[in-house]
């Protein structure tokens, strides 16, 4: 099978702390993959290092077939074609929803506002956001923050959108709202790569869910044979504990 | 105070009546408005009585509070302290656009641009560990000295690159500070979207570490404003000389006492705003 992104062999470590411990995964085109785990698994580091805001000390990368964890490697092109939206959503407070959206497109595509502006405003409109343009983060709610920042990533054109516990610093009924766009989004046939707490969504919508454990994927599957008959004790825990 | 017992009624005051605690607050306010007062009003009386009492005091309101010397050079020094906020008004743009060019020296990442970090770290050591009015000796003397023709051996034009030395320095860590407060994950995002570094800076960075560093850099300027008096020493007759001139004329002090009352209606209500600005932002990141 020819994967969008794979993983091989990845080892990352802050310090004398193992983070990933040696983590093999394939994401294929079209694909929603989640990652669940306790808090301090790996999961978080694991989304930075696919994007390449952590460089990994050991292992491989493929996106497409292209190593992209050479060492050396401008990380630029790469981080244009996998998006990745933050649990707390990092907008840049001093700029418009609008604003925060456009920057990367003209400073990195080249594009002109006037040229941004028709698929810029159609993306808010479609996150049911249209009239929340001009405004500045921190007059947005936080369900409407996250969702400026998915349409931030959205605007670059990514072929893979990577989502880091997006809806974990959010208030429970604001939650749905941006749940919705993942739906949206899944709909679309967007590659997705989810850290998520949300385990009802996971099951729902997921291809394949993997479970973390102390920096190694301990299982994996599709969501129903996971949580449905998980075979390590871990994972049994680990789910009686949140479900 | 309550006339029925039944807790069910508390509601029964009509909407604009104080509840308890907002009459209980009043009450405290009051009082503590009644100690303030009293107290004030006895150390002021205190001063305004004992103070003539010491045995110097009639040489002394005659050496610095005569009103007629006062009356005679206080427009003179107005119009000598127009030279202060005209030095004040080319020096300020001079030192804010160096202290960023300075700040950013020191934040250069890439290997090729190490000159301009040491640059800026010797730059920043040097003149912030520098008397203000040593700067300007060496430098007001010093490169006249060199026989320059005019206009280049004025004063102004030295005396001017003394201060911006010295407040550049200064403006030059403050900004780094504010560099250094964005939060990691405003980088991470940008990254993540593709920026370059420098775009980074430029757009993401450096707009909001300007306006959380807004307030300290005002209490660089308010400070800039007074010690633009150094130039005297080599030179321009601005207010502090005027004075000095005024004092030798009169045989009489005051016109020193009259500079100082001009400094502090500038300097007061910008440091009440600087103040004002400091206290606002905490507000907003608390």
């Amino acid at each position: 099978m020819t994967a969008k992104l794979s993983l091989r062999g990845v080892r990352k470590r802050f310090g004398a702390h193992d983070v990933c411990k040696g983590i093999d995964l394939d994401i294929a085109e079209g694909e929603m993959v989640c990652l669940i785990g306790a808090s301090g698994s790996g999961k978080s580091t694991l989304l930075r290092c696919m994007n390449l805001l952590e460089p990994i000390d050991d292992g491989t990368i493929w996106l497409d077939g292209q190593d992209i964890s050479e060492p050396g490697l401008d990380p630029q092109p790469v981080r244009q074609k996998i998006g990745i939206v933050f649990q707390s959503y990092n907008l840049f407070p001093h700029m418009t929803a609008a604003e925060n959206v456009m920057l990367a497109p003209r400073r990195v595509r080249g594009l002109s506002r006037d040229d941004l502006r028709p698929k810029v405003t159609q993306l808010f409109t479609r996150f049911g956001l249209g009239d929340r343009m001009a405004h500045y983060p921190d007059q947005l709610s936080g369900g409407q923050q996250q969702r400026v920042a998915i349409i931030r990533a959205l605007a670059m054109e990514p072929q893979i959108m990577l989502f880091d516990e997006i809806t974990s610093a959010l208030d429970p009924e604001l939650v749905g709202e941006v749940l919705d766009v993942l739906r949206d989004l899944r709909g679309q046939g967007m590659t997705m790569v989810l850290a998520t707490h949300e385990m009802g969504f996971a099951r729902e919508l997921a291809d394949k869910v993997c479970f973390l454990d102390a920096g190694r994927i301990l299982e994996e599957g599709p969501p129903d044979a996971l949580f449905g008959a998980p075979r390590e004790a871990r994972t049994k825990a680990f789910l009686s504990r949140v479900l | 105070m309550a006339e029925t017992s039944s807790p069910t009624r508390t509601d029964a005051r009509t909407a604009d009546a104080p509840t308890r605690r907002e009459a209980y607050e009043a009450g405290v306010r009051r009082r503590a408005n009644r100690i303030a007062l009293i107290s004030t009003v006895s150390v002021v009386l205190a001063i305004v009585l004992l103070v003539p009492l010491a045995p110097g005091w009639e040489a002394v309101q005659r050496a610095f509070f005569n009103g007629r010397v006062f009356a005679a050079t206080f427009v003179g020094l107005l119009d000598a302290f127009l030279l202060n906020v005209m030095i004040f008004a080319w020096s300020a743009p001079l030192i804010a656009l160096t202290g960023l060019v300075i700040a950013l020296c020191r934040d250069a990442r890439a290997p090729a641009l190490f000159p301009l970090r040491l640059f800026g770290i010797v730059y920043t050591d040097i003149f912030r560990g520098l008397p203000v009015v040593l700067v300007i000796y060496i430098i007001g003397f010093g490169i006249p000295g060199l026989g320059l023709p005019r206009p280049w051996n004025s004063p102004y034009i030295w005396g001017t690159l003394a201060l911006v030395l010295v407040y550049s320095a200064y403006v030059a860590e403050v900004i780094r500070s504010g560099i250094d407060s964005i939060h990691q994950s405003q980088r991470s995002a940008a990254a993540s979207l593709g920026l370059s570094d420098r775009d980074t800076m430029r757009f993401v960075v450096l707009p909001q570490a300007i306006r959380n560093v807004v307030p300290a850099n005002m209490n660089l300027f308010i400070a800039l404003q007074k010690d633009v008096a150094l130039l005297s020493f080599i030179g321009p007759v601005e207010i502090f000389r005027q004075a000095g001139v005024y004092k030798s004329l009169y045989a009489n002090f005051t016109p020193y006492v009259g500079a100082a009352l001009i400094f502090l209606a500038l300097t007061i209500p910008a440091t009440r705003y600087a103040d004002y600005l400091m206290n606002k932002q905490n507000r907003a990141r608390s």
